[in-house]
């Protein structure tokens, strides 16, 4: 017989949390799971549990995950909130990391050009009309803005585009568009400005300085003053 | 070992032949050995600028289809003594008998003869401007103060950035009204420049002379009287490496800025 338990189960004020051990073989942890759990189904209770499951130092893939969900689910009242692993695949590690970054980048874009970038964009230079950036994140741009800017080109509704002078021809966050008025007000000075989504689902544009505000998440200074 | 210079500018009708034709002709006046190059396959029109139209007996298609030697398709410009060539566009063929290889060969050729290559470029940016980019060294972008000419040249530097065998292009901006840049009713050359942030190597004013010039087939290069024509020579001497200042735009500021310019020494 085995000295230590490879699924344990622990309950606590929001539900239960299935701790499984990482160093066994994942054909083993599932047989002991649909033991353990077995043995312990409560099935008078008609009240849904939620479940937690923890499984350490184990990388699961898509398939498995789904094996383990399906496996305690059939147990009537359990529901699976979450599975937490302690680690992650590389390619996994290496998006995260880009869709994090700051891309810096020094060049004119120019009509017909589009540039694209899975995390933050910093340009330095300006936006051409007829040219695109598109960033998975927020996009500032210390130059002109005449083109189209497209923030949080995979659904963040929170992204942000900054621009030093802000004359985009359209501008899009997330899933929202808006573009320039038709009739070009030229004694307007678009200088420093941001475009947030504001509680209308409205793209709005604005000062910048109202963004440490609007958008804390922005700031990635840890600690100081 | 000479350079190859091409003239392009995305948009049609801004005066790339035109100032193919007196961009050479200049660098001709200069003392240069020049070759004038038509890509534009099927609308050729350099040739009859030039005022070369009836002496075509070969042409860019048939050199590069080996019907004939490059030296017997070049047409000579009498008017130099040696200095000016044109190598015509076929009339009956398009722009897909000829690929880029072939015509980065040839030009690589004829820069051993020559000191310049002119290369007209068409208009687009399809197999016609890439071939005429192909054996470039250095490029030369035309542009109107017109907002749709300064967004296709915005286009177009963009692509020829791209091109590694290319220099950073540079700009003329064309047919410029002084009047109507006064009133803010054209795009002024400050704001071109700063929009395409590319270097500025001439520009030149809108003036009947240049299209009576091209219909009687003789450059306005030719013509010294012309302001048009000293804007194209200035160009010319700026492509040698001199310094030379931008044309004043204006008539009246024009005493001004001579006056200006004598009390400094400035020619």
């Amino acid at each position: 017989m085995k000295k230590n338990q490879n699924v344990t189960i622990k309950g606590t004020k929001d539900g239960l949390t299935l701790h499984l051990d990482d160093s066994c073989s994942y054909g083993e942890l599932k047989k002991e799971l649909d033991l353990k759990l077995s043995e312990s189904s409560r099935a008078g209770e008609d009240r849904l549990i939620s479940v937690r499951v923890q499984v350490g130092n184990r990388y699961l893939t898509e398939e498995q995950q789904e094996e383990l969900k399906e496996l305690i689910r059939q147990k009537k009242n359990l529901i699976v909130e979450s599975i937490s692993s302690n680690v992650i695949t590389k390619e996994e590690a290496e998006k995260r990391r880009e869709e994090n970054e700051i891309v810096s980048v020094a060049k004119m874009i120019r009509s017909g050009q589009v540039l694209e970038v899975p995390g933050d964009l910093l340009l330095v230079g300006d936006v051409n009309p007829g040219g695109t950036v598109m960033a998975g994140g927020n996009i500032f741009i210390m130059g002109a803005l005449k083109g189209i800017a497209h923030a949080g080109c995979h659904g963040n509704k929170e992204a942000v585009v900054v621009a030093s002078l802000m004359k985009p021809s359209q501008l899009r966050i997330s899933d929202c568009i808006n573009r320039a008025p038709d009739k070009d007000q030229d004694d307007e000075k678009r200088e420093m400005e941001c475009a947030y989504i504001d509680e209308n689902e409205q793209i709005t544009v604005d000062r910048l300085q109202v963004l440490m505000h609007l958008r804390q998440n922005i700031t990635r200074l840890q600690g100081g003053s | 070992m000479g350079e190859a210079i091409v003239i392009t500018s995305g948009k049609g009708g801004v005066g790339k032949t035109t100032t193919s034709a007196n961009v050479g002709t200049a660098l001709a006046l200069q003392g240069k050995r020049v070759c004038l190059v038509d890509t534009d396959i099927g609308l050729r029109n350099l040739d009859v600028v030039m005022g070369l139209e009836n002496r075509i007996i070969y042409d860019l298609v048939d050199v590069v289809e080996g019907r004939c030697k490059i030296h017997q398709a070049l047409v000579k410009d009498k008017r130099f003594d040696d200095l000016l060539y044109l190598l015509p566009a076929a009339q009956t063929s398009d722009k897909s008998a000829v690929k880029p290889e072939q015509m980065k060969k040839l030009v690589d050729e004829l820069k051993q003869d020559y000191d310049y290559i002119v290369i007209d470029c068409p208009a687009g940016i399809e197999q016609g401007y890439k071939n005429a980019v192909a054996g470039a060294d250095k490029a030369i972008v035309v542009t109107t103060p017109e907002v749709s000419a300064v967004r296709d040249a915005d286009r177009i530097i963009g692509l020829l950035e791209k091109e590694e065998n290319v220099e950073a292009p540079k700009l003329i901006i064309n047919r410029i009204r002084s009047h109507m840049m006064k009133n803010g009713d054209m795009l002024d050359v400050d704001e071109i420049t700063a929009h395409l942030s590319i270097d500025l190597i001439g520009i030149v004013a809108d003036d009947d002379e240049v299209i009576k010039a091209s219909n009687h087939g003789e450059p306005i290069a030719l013509n010294p009287n012309s302001k048009a024509s000293v804007a194209y020579r200035n160009i010319a001497r700026r492509i040698l490496g001199e310094s030379v200042p931008l044309q004043p735009l204006d008539e009246e500021n024009k005493g001004v800025f001579s006056k200006i310019k004598k009390f400094f020494g400035v020619k």
